[in-house]
Formats: structure tokens, C-alpha cells, sequence
């Protein structure tokens, strides 16, 4: 924000309005984001260029686009939890299991159900989402409460979390036969995949919440200085609970997504690394990692290239172990991006260069 | 600069009994829960009390003992690395791959495996170091990196049979009375030794407790803190690249899903032998009773046979949390200097 200030502040009167309107794009957040995902989409349809077809098939809307937005729903929704607690400052690591445990859970309370009929659907998903809730606010209650550093109270979960899923499961890998559940992660509604809307919805929604109400600015307050937003009044300890509270159902909507698609829930696979991918696409959606800033359309935008960057890997046929190396080197590169010192010896060398020339 | 660095800076000025000083206690806890749950696993199986099932906690356990040892440091030092799993599996594929494709000699191929360790980590210290950039990201990526770069070497797991790492491998040192040691665990007492007095008695282990204890006064003292951390950092991809190595002659293959979520363990290990993960105070051979203690759970459930293998998880967990609410109780209480 203080950027964009800067620059619009800062431009000389003479430009153009015009230019002026190139350098305030330019400074947008979600520029490079969204530049990033657009070359990556147009490299693949250069590729292959059926690439980014859309189909009408049996009422049903088919392509590689659908199927990137679809793939990538989960990781979408942990992303925006993430996103709310990366903006207070602290960091949720046990999304991962979190999602196991959610999944784990549905799958157990539909097989303990065994009726036909929306029944086990309503109360699967009800007791994912208190599963998600409660898990949200143990990790909020250490952060807060204990007032333990972030990356250790919820590397306790992290730690556990699987181990507390396989004994619900009975260590074993659940497979669900149920209709009505196989529904969330496969189902269409008005020929688009249900899980986009799912997606659609908590986005809006958190969209309102923190742009139409005071929320988004004590996020804000609280991330930028947790000090001076205390004197300020700021009830500071109730939303980072909050954001830890709604991390947790996040990633038990992505469990019931991820278990659904798959008819089963994996106890021990579900979600694994998931953590290490939604602070990587909250980082590329420009986040700051230390708090303050950030934003909701980015994380989904940096979701969505995560998983254009898998589906591309696998679209040309390079081994998909390449894919962590391919993401390392992003996140080395988004994080020197973000650096504010890089960023000086950058604009120094820049400075130097011109100086020489002149 | 709270209580514990302190006292680790000025010489031990402290007045307190030395098992009331804050940065014993937890230590003092470990080692009353390690004999307590020895002696549980004494009375209720048999067999369980023989010196070579704690022999064999320290031989499953060495690759873990070395890499917690150098993640002792790190989080002495205020930060964390997430990388070492990867960099130990990407050392086992790399010391496997050049040995059994490529011909190398053994000890040309561990040198050049622990240097690379020790660059990557030293490069992750300079990015943190030089950008500001938080360790938890950095090491992230960098677990990422090591990962996919192992992966990239062989997709397969490659079996070593050289004759002289296979010799290595299988050679068991006695100990007395019938009892035996490996190799790769007498490496990790000495790295366990050799962490000791690096910590203790170097200016380089005050540097790190200084550190930890708060990084600007480290600084106002004149201390070479830039240096130091990206040292801490080497010094930790040294160790993981060396339980790479160990890792490799323990289980004869390197393989790129080797040793997954070990940072996990190691981290685990550290806070459990006392280390406080703020920084500024712990030690080294608490990190060795928090690595038994570890092994001693597993042990338990093996020895049980009935209990399911999840059950190691959540009890880790566990332990995690208590001795992270002990550490919070012990800050609050010996804080003032």
C-alpha cells in the first residue's frame, strides 16, 4: 500500500495520465500474480495448443482451465485460512493434518451412520467442520493463551495430527461408498464443478467481512504492529483466535473436498505437504510473510499457479519430482522479491548502472 | 537477554542452586522422564532392562542424534531449519549414486557429500543473513530444493554393495560384555562430544548463546553475529550431510524419500532435551537425552507389540506440549536477571 502511495504521490506532474495509469498498474499487487499464471497458461498453449479449449460436454462444462481451478479448490481454500494468519503474523503448519483428521472424521461418521438419504452427508460435514474448528482452536489457544511462537504451537498438531487421524481410522485407508458424499468433490452445478463454488463462496465471504466491516483493518493494525494496535484498542487476542478458528475449518473443507474426490480418506497421505504449498502460494500471492499485508485474491491466484505449474510439468512429460525443485526456486525468487533489502541492492545496482552510463 | 543467556555470557554469575537455574530444569525433567520410562519399560516386559536395548537406542537413533546435535545449534542461535531430512536424503542418494554408478572411492564421495552439506547450509545462512529473510521460509525452500534435486539424481532407490561400505556397515565394535556399538553410533557420540565443547567452550558457542539471547545486544557487543549465523547454518547442513552418510550405512541405500519428516523428530528432540526455542539457552547433551527419549518411546511400543505404531505420534505430540508449557512457566518465572 505504502508503495502505491509513494508512486502516485510521487509522480512528476508532467506525465501523462496515461503513464500515470501504467505505473499505478504496475505497482498493483496482484500484477505480478497474475502475470506469472497467464505465462505459464499461455507457455502451455503454445505446447500444446488445444490447451486452453473450453467443452460443452453432457451439460457439463470440460478443459484444462476447469481442471486447474478444480485440482487446485483445496489448496485454495487452506490458502485463504493461511492467508488471514500469515496477515497476523503467525504461521498454522498442522493445515496438512488438520485435513486428515477433517477427512478422516467424515469418513468415519458415514461408515458409523450406514443409512442412505442426505443424513450422513449433513452430519459428515458438520462433524469435519467442528472437527476443523476445534482443531483451529487449540492451535489459537496455544498462540494465544500459552503464547507460544506460531511454528511450534502448531508443529504440535502437525506432529500428532496424523497420528490422532489413523486412530480414528483404525490405520487403515477408509473407503466410502456413498453417493451424496462423492457429490462435493466430483458433483456439477450449473455445469461447472461444485467444488468452485465452494471456493467462490468462503472467498466472497471473507471478502465482505474484512472489506465491508472494521476486521480487515485491525487484521491489518495487528499485523503491521501488534503494540501500537493493543494501545489502540484493538481486541487483538479474540482475531488471531479467529484466524486460527477459520484456518482450521479451511482445511477441513479441503479435507471433505480431497476425501470426496477420491471416495476415501487416507490418514496417512491426505494433505501431506500441503502446509509447505499454501504458504507458498499465500508468499506468491503477496502476502508479506511478516504481516500486515495481504490479500485474498493473490492466495487464490498463487494457488491457482501451483497447480498450473503441476499440471504443466506432468502436461510435458518431465518427471514430476522436478516440481519441488521448480517450486524451490520460486519461492527463493518471490521471497528475494519481497526482501526489502534485496530490493535496495537492486535499485542500487540499477542506480550505478545508469550513473556509468550517463 | 533473559535469565539463561546471561548467565551462559557473564560465566555464571548465578546464585541460585544449580538445579533451580532455569536452563537445568527441563533438563533435569528430561532425564527423570527418560529413567522413569526405562524403568516402566523394565517392570511391565521382559527383557526390557539389558544394556544392549539402550545400545540399540543410540544405533537406530544416530542419524537423528546428528542432526539434531546441529539443529541444537540453530535453534540456539533463535532460528530453525526445515531442510535437513532432504539434505539427509539427498546425501544418501549422492553418496549412493557416485559410488555404486559412478566408481568413486567411498571417501571421495563422503567428503565431497559432507562439503555440500556444509555450502548448502552456509548458502541458506547467507540468504538469511544478508536478506533478512525469515529461517523458516528460507529452510523451506531449501527442503523443497534437496528433495526435488535428490529426486532429480535417481527416482529409484539405489542399493549400495561396495565392499568397503558394506564392511563399514556391518562392523559392530564391542563394547563389554557381550554388547555391541555401530559405527554410525559411535559417530554420533563423538558428534554429540564434539557439539558439547563447541557450545561450551568456543567463542563460537557463546557467540550463538549471545545470539539467541538477543541479537542486537550481541551485536552492540561487538560480537561477528553475521558471520556466526550463517556459520550455525553451515555447521547444521554439515551435520545433516554427515546423518546422510550414516543414514546411508544404516539402511545400505540412498534413496530420495529417505528420512521423511525428520526435521520434525530433530526439532522435537532439541525442545524435549531442554533447549528453549526462542533461543539463548540449552544444551547439547540434552539434546542427546532428548533423542533416547524419542527412541526410548519407540522402543516401548515395539516392545509392547500390541500398541499401535500412530500411538508413537501422539505421544510425541504430547511430550512437545509439555515441555513447551514447561519452558513458557520457566521463562515467566526467571526472567528478571
Amino acid at each position: 500500500m505504502a508503495e502505491t502511495d509513494r508512486i502516485m504521490t510521487g509522480a512528476p506532474a508532467d506525465a501523462s495520465y496515461g503513464r500515470r495509469l501504467l505505473r499505478m498498474g504496475l505497482a498493483h499487487p496482484l500484477l505480478w500474480p497474475l502475470l506469472t499464471l497467464i505465462l505459464l497458461l499461455a507457455g502451455n498453449s503454445l505446447f500444446n495448443p488445444g490447451f486452453l479449449a473450453l467443452q460443452w460436454r453432457d451439460g457439463h462444462l470440460y478443459g484444462n482451465l476447469v481442471d486447474i481451478a478444480h485440482r487446485a479448490a483445496p489448496l485454495a481454500l487452506v490458502s485463504l485460512g493461511m492467508t488471514l494468519v500469515v496477515a497476523l503474523r503467525g504461521v498454522d503448519i498442522s493445515v496438512g493434518a488438520v485435513l486428515a483428521i477433517a477427512a478422516t472424521v467424515a469418513a468415519w461418521t458415514i461408515g458409523y451412520v450406514r443409512q442412505d438419504g442426505l443424513l450422513p452427508l449433513a452430519l459428515a460435514v458438520t462433524a469435519a467442520l467442528a472437527t476443523g474448528a476445534l482443531c483451529g482452536l487449540w492451535n489459537g489457544w496455544l498462540v494465544v493463551g500459552a503464547g507460544m511462537q506460531p511454528i511450534v504451537a502448531t508443529l504440535i498438531l502437525m506432529v500428532a495430527g496424523r497420528g490422532i487421524a489413523q486412530s480414528i481410522s483404525g490405520g487403515q485407508i477408509l473407503t466410502l461408498y456413498y453417493a451424496p458424499y462423492s457429490f462435493l468433490g466430483n458433483g456439477f452445478v450449473l455445469g461447472v464443478p461444485f467444488s468452485l463454488f465452494v471456493v467462490a463462496a468462503v472467498f466472497t465471504l471473507l471478502q465482505l467481512v474484512l472489506g465491508r466491516t472494521a476486521l480487515g483493518l485491525f487484521v491489518r493494525a495487528i499485523g503491521h504492529n501488534p503494540q501500537a494496535a493493543h494501545v489502540a484498542g484493538v481486541r487483538a487476542r479474540v482475531i488471531v483466535l479467529g484466524a486460527y478458528v477459520f484456518c482450521g475449518i479451511a482445511a477441513a473443507m479441503a479435507g471433505l473436498l480431497v476425501s470426496s474426490n477420491v471416495n476415501s480418506a487416507d490418514a496417512n497421505n491426505a494433505g501431506l505437504l500441503l502446509e509447505l504449498d499454501a504458504i507458498l502460494a499465500v508468499t506468491l500471492g503477496g502476502t508479506l510473510l511478516g504481516g500486515g499485508r495481504f490479500s485474498l485474491a493473490g492466495s487464490l491466484l498463487g494457488a491457482l499457479i501451483i497447480q498450473a505449474l503441476t499440471t504443466t510439468i506432468y502436461a510435458i512429460g518431465v518427471p514430476p519430482q522436478v516440481n519441488l525443485a521448480v517450486k524451490a526456486v520460486l519461492v527463493f525468487a518471490v521471497m528475494l522479491l519481497q526482501s526489502p533489502v534485496c530490493r535496495a541492492q537492486v535499485r542500487a545496482l540499477l542506480r550505478a548502472g545508469v550513473e556509468r552510463r550517463s | 537477554m533473559n535469565a539463561a543467556a546471561h548467565a551462559a555470557v557473564s560465566g555464571m554469575s548465578d546464585r541460585r542452586p544449580w538445579w533451580h537455574r532455569p536452563a537445568y530444569v527441563p533438563l533435569l525433567a528430561t532425564l527423570a522422564l527418560f529413567i522413569a520410562m526405562a524403568g516402566a519399560g523394565g517392570v511391565l516386559y521382559h527383557g526390557f532392562l539389558t544394556p544392549q536395548v539402550f545400545l540399540n537406542l543410540l544405533i537406530d537413533n544416530a542419524f537423528l542424534c546428528i542432526v539434531a546435535v546441529g539443529m541444537t545449534f540453530v535453534i540456539l542461535a533463535g532460528g530453525i531449519d526445515l531442510s535437513v531430512g532432504a539434505v539427509v536424503a539427498f546425501s544418501t542418494v549422492l553418496a549412493a549414486d557416485l559410488v555404486q554408478r559412478h566408481g568413486w572411492h567411498p571417501v571421495a564421495a563422503i567428503a565431497l557429500v559432507l562439503a555440500m552439506g556444509a555450502a548448502f547450509g552456509a548458502a541458506m545462512g547467507l540468504l538469511i543473513q544478508r536478506f533478512r529473510l525469515q529461517p523458516f521460509v528460507v529452510t523451506l525452500a531449501g527442503m523443497f530444493l534437496a528433495r526435488g534435486a535428490a529426486t532429480l539424481i535417481s527416482v529409484d532407490s539405489i542399493d549400495v554393495d561396495h565392499p568397503l561400505l558394506a564392511a563399514i556397515a556391518n562392523l559392530r565394535i564391542p563394547v563389554g560384555g557381550g554388547n555391541m556399538l555401530s559405527v554410525g553410533a559411535l559417530m554420533a557420540l563423538a558428534v554429540v562430544a564434539a557439539g558439547a565443547w563447541l557450545a561450551g567452550a568456543t567463542p563460537f558457542g557463546r557467540t550463538v548463546y549471545a545470539i539467541g539471547g538477543s541479537e542486537s545486544s550481541a551485536r552492540m557487543m561487538g560480537l561477528p553475529v553475521d558471520a556466526t549465523v550463517v556459520r550455525v547454518y553451515a555447521l547444521s547442513g554439515f551435520c545433516a550431510a554427515l546423518a546422510g552418510v550414516v543414514y546411508m550405512l544404516y539402511m545400505l541405500s540412498g534413496y530420495s524419500q529417505h528420512a521423511l519428516g525428520l526435521e520434525l523428530d530433530a526439532i522435537a528432540a532439541v525442545v524435549i532435551g531442554g533447549t528453549l526455542l526462542a533461543g539463548g539457552s540449552g544444551y547439547v547433551l540434552g539434546t542427546l537425552l532428548g533423542v533416547l527419549v524419542l527412541g526410548l518411546i519407540q522402543t516401548l511400543v515395539v516392545f509392547d507389540g500390541e500398541l499401535s505404531s500412530w500411538w508413537t505420534r501422539i505421544v510425541i505430540g504430547a511430550l512437545l506440549l509439555a515441555f513447551c508449557l514447561l519452558q513458557r512457566v520457566f521463562r515467566k518465572k526467571g526472567v528478571s536477571p
